[in-house]
């Protein structure tokens, strides 16, 4: 059943099919962004109480999630490099850390620039925001740790246990919005009941995240590409490669 | 569109430079990450192609001398 698994451990194959889908990702990538954010900027109408400041949730929300859902298969991959022994799980981790880390730093600038005229304040430690800012600092920590061995198999092994560790902060962040008292408002649309968003409001929004996971996806292929070529530079695969260039 | 003029748009209801920072650096930030990412690689390979063909060299050397 899971025979279509097997070769993507094998770094070359990876490397060819990252290759073919790069190009597709990227292009979809910047179609949907343009496409979401394009609608969302000028082709919805404003908030009846928060005007037109209310347009940043067209990065801010997707974002975030994606920081969150990015930081989820950045774990998932660490489980399976630790685990089986994966290679090119074990590759994916520090690829994917930097993307997250992009995310996580959209995601905060772009909730102080929503927070100064709504809240009043560029920044409170309020919950939302604080475990956010702990996520930034977990994939920061997941590439210091990579870099702090001089062998790098034991680099990324140490951070691919702290990225495991590192999970429980997901659902800290998820419901910190219920648990303590915050400035940060409650879910929307990441919630088992129908969303809390007009119709016109949502569609540009749920394109944008699909955009911004579609990046991922695409920002990943390119990374791991290098961080193949990276580890196998000795076989004889690689240097057939490079040869024909 | 539900702006009257371009001009309005570019105000965003008194809200231009919230909105606009905010935009403005995830572009910014997204580009930088997409660029590094492709320098990153073309970096690699260039310096790859210079070492084999090093080794390259050093073996002709060696079947030449013996």
């Amino acid at each position: 059943m899971f025979k279509w698994l097997h070769p993507l451990a094998k770094p070359e194959t990876v490397y060819h099919l990252c290759g073919k889908l790069y190009p597709w990702l990227m292009f979809a990538a910047i179609a949907l962004l343009a496409l979401g954010n394009i609608w969302g900027l000028a082709f919805t109408p404003p908030d009846y109480q928060q005007g037109d400041s209310y347009r940043i949730i067209h990065i801010h929300v997707p974002s975030a999630i994606m920081s969150m859902g990015t930081y989820s298969a950045m774990a998932i991959a660490a489980f399976v490099a630790l685990v089986w022994q994966v290679k090119v799980a074990q590759w994916s981790v520090l690829a994917i850390a930097p993307i997250g880390a992009v995310y996580t730093a959209i995601a905060l600038i772009t909730g102080m620039a929503w927070g100064k005229p709504m809240w009043g304040t560029w920044w409170v430690w309020d919950a939302r925001l604080t475990s956010e800012l702990i996520l930034l600092f977990l994939y920061l920590g997941v590439i210091a740790l990579s870099g702090a061995f001089s062998d790098r198999q034991t680099g990324a092994k140490a951070a691919s246990l702290l990225a495991i560790v590192g999970v429980i902060n997901l659902p800290i962040i998820h419901f910190s919005v219920e648990w303590w008292n915050t400035l940060h408002q409650g879910a929307s649309i990441t919630k088992f009941a129908k969303p809390s968003i007009d119709p016109s409001m949502l569609w540009p929004l749920l394109i944008s995240i699909l955009a911004f996971k579609v990046l991922m996806l695409a920002l990943t292929c390119l990374r791991l590409r290098t961080a193949i070529l990276v580890n196998e530079q000795h076989r004889p695969w690689v240097k057939a490669l490079a040869g024909e260039r | 569109m539900y702006f009257q003029s371009l001009a309005e748009f570019w105000a965003m209801g008194g809200y231009a430079l919230f909105v606009w920072l905010s935009f403005g650096t995830t572009y910014a930030l997204l580009a930088a990450l997409i660029g590094y990412s492709h320098y990153q690689q073309r970096q690699f390979k260039q310096q790859l192609a210079k070492r084999l063909a090093r080794e390259q060299r050093v073996k002709q050397y060696q079947e030449q001398s013996s």
